[in-house]
């Protein structure tokens, strides 16, 4: 924040016309922040009161049949979420170990010379864009890992999708984790190898338990980034709203769905276009309490040193 | 063990936990810390490897300037490489005043209340929305109320938007690494704070934002469902000419390959996707260049 310790006398003030012009075209590059916030609110309120008026929140919230475009429609989003929380489920079980083994290595095994080259080469994995990652599950995770090891898979299926989709945030969980571990000061390492302590119980017994509301964090935030996560589950789980658990089945998640629609073009203010802000409103408040959830835990289980 | 040598360890090192770790149990807890490490790289590789050996023989002149055919031997990533061109070029032309601006006034002027932490937060949050709800967001703001059509220009902007939290968290980090001095100078031969901002602290801060820009449009590069959902085409056969022009761009065509039935449009997808790669490890390789060779270190 724009705190420097400078004494007031020692800025001029208001001698250049038009330094205040430039001060509030500043705040309102910052201002852009909170129009967009209320932009995306204020978009997706507005279709989804529309949509509301035409389908009953509880028909959209209990029914467990999706095609709007059927006749006759149904809109019940359960299929959709079901398969939106399973595949989440799916990516955070593989990418939560995963991340942590990964953030407690660079964290307190590697030196600093491996250090600098591994951190690196973890952020290139988080920097392939998801559409290679679809394809990836698509055309090699599910006919040449999958289909010999798991019988019954189906050519779309949730698993694929699930298990690349953890792959993709394990550099997030991973540097989330690193940098808690990071923050817990060397002292209390140090305290614990002075009693003769190895490092693997320095990690197990003081490290993580220290860190835990960032490496929590860590967890929520890659949750939620694989529950909004779009391009690998419209490629690899399939465009069928299907309301199941086996994850061997293609499924639809509600990111899915709205490609699907926006593929078609769906013409301004018919059910079709209306239904995808429905779905963007409900995918929104899932992340916005996730993200809010993570803030929350980093603020009140925090352990301070200082 | 002699005495001297056990003397000497003992002056020359710390207690790093290592010694006691002959156990067998520290061992297999070390070699699975490896292992996770070691996940990533070997999905990494293998993707590499699979994506290369499918697309490489796609890979040739007339597919960079082809318009995309339905004969895949044919088909080419002309008018998606343009459209990508476009909408880089335009995204980094909006967002790059936006986002220094924001980050001057966050970092140089805003008064420390509760109006500039709230804008904190809420940049934090945005940064954590998902991609496809700016891709609903741009198709009711920009494609619809303010009438832009399915353009590159409205493409564009929602890309802003996404990579706006970047590209401001990117230079506040390299505005605050410019020490108080340089500031403190320029106050005492008299400049005002804006002269002192753009004469001083962002000249210096500006291969760490420029940094930060290629991040962001690194990002923006890869993004295909916000433009899906804005309703970009997915099949386009003319090459923009234009910021109104409706286009495509390598992702989305990329995406369209993938969901091709005939098995041959896998390889051309794969030659995309090498392109998108090379064309995103370009931007990388620019970004550390920047970085090693106009930082300075104060």
């Amino acid at each position: 924040m724009a705190e420097r310790a400078i004494p007031v006398s020692l800025t001029r003030r208001r001698r250049r016309r038009g330094e205040q012009l430039i001060k509030v075209a500043l705040l309102l590059c910052g201002v852009l922040s909170v129009a967009t916030t209320l932009g995306i609110i204020g978009s997706l309120a507005f279709e989804t009161v529309s949509f509301f008026q035409v389908v009953p929140v509880t028909t959209y919230l209990t029914g467990t049949q999706w095609g709007p475009t059927f006749t006759p429609p149904s809109f019940g989003v359960l299929p959709l979420v079901s398969a939106t929380v399973l595949i989440a489920f799916i990516g955070i079980v593989v990418a939560f170990p995963i991340g942590l083994g990964s953030a407690i290595y660079l964290s307190e095994y590697a030196s600093p010379r491996v250090r600098k080259v591994l951190k690196p080469a973890l952020e290139v994995l988080a920097g392939i864009p998801t559409v290679v990652f679809g394809y990836f599950a698509l055309t090699f995770v599910t006919p040449t890992v999958l289909e010999r090891i798991v019988p019954g898979t189906n050519v779309f299926n949730a698993l694929s999708a699930g298990v690349v989709i953890g792959i993709m945030i394990v550099p997030l969980v991973a540097s989330l984790s690193e940098d808690a571990m990071r923050a817990v000061p060397f002292n209390l390492r140090e305290a614990a190898y002075g009693m003769g302590a190895t490092r693997r119980t320095v990690a197990t017994r003081v490290v993580i338990p220290a860190a835990l509301s960032g490496i929590a964090a860590g967890f929520i935030l890659g949750l939620s980034r694989a529950i909004g996560e779009t391009m690998i589950v419209a490629i690899a789980a399939g465009q069928i709203p299907n309301l199941t658990a086996d994850p061997r089945a293609p499924m639809e998640t509600m990111t899915a769905y709205i490609v699907q629609i926006s593929l078609g073009d769906a013409p301004y203010g018919s059910i079709e276009y209306k239904t995808i802000f429905a779905l963007g409103t409900t995918l929104f408040l899932m992340t916005l309490g996730l993200n809010v959830a993570s803030y929350r835990f980093v603020r009140r289980f925090r352990e301070r040193y200082e | 063990m002699n005495a001297v040598a056990v003397a000497g360890k003992a002056a020359s090192s710390i207690a790093t936990g290592k010694r006691a770790e002959r156990s067998l149990r520290a061992m297999v807890f070390t070699l699975l810390l490896l292992l996770c490490m070691l996940v990533g790289f070997v999905v990494l590789t293998t993707l590499l490897v699979d994506v290369l050996q499918k697309g490489i023989g796609h890979l040739n002149r007339e597919f960079l300037t082809n318009l995309d055919s339905r004969i895949a031997s044919r088909a080419g990533i002309y008018p998606a490489l343009l459209g990508s061109l476009w909408l880089m070029g335009l995204t980094a032309a909006i967002s790059f005043p936006l986002g220094i601006g924001a980050a001057v006034y966050l970092e140089e002027f805003a008064p420390r209340n509760r109006f500039t932490a709230f804008l904190e937060v809420n940049i934090a949050n945005l940064a954590a929305v998902p991609s496809i709800i700016y891709g609903l967001l741009g198709l009711a703001v920009f494609v619809r109320a303010m009438e832009m059509g399915r353009s590159i220009l409205a493409g564009a902007m929602t890309l802003t938007l996404l990579i706006l939290p970047v590209v401001i968290v990117a230079s506040r980090e390299a505005l605050r690494a410019v020490p108080d001095y340089i500031r403190h100078g320029a106050y005492a031969v008299g400049a005002t704070q804006w002269q002192t901002v753009w004469r001083q602290t962002l000249p210096a801060a500006l291969p760490g934002t420029m940094t930060g820009m290629i991040l962001g449009l690194s990002r923006a590069i890869g993004e295909t469902a916000p433009l899906i959902t804005l309703g970009a085409l997915t099949y386009v056969n003319f090459a923009p000419t234009g910021p109104l022009d409706r286009f495509t761009a390598m992702p989305i065509q990329i995406f369209n390959w993938v969901s091709r039935p005939q098995s041959e449009y896998q390889q051309v997808a794969a030659a995309g996707i090498i392109l998108l790669l090379a064309v995103l490890l370009t931007m990388n390789a620019v970004a550390i260049f920047l970085r090693n060779r106009y930082e300075r270190k104060w």
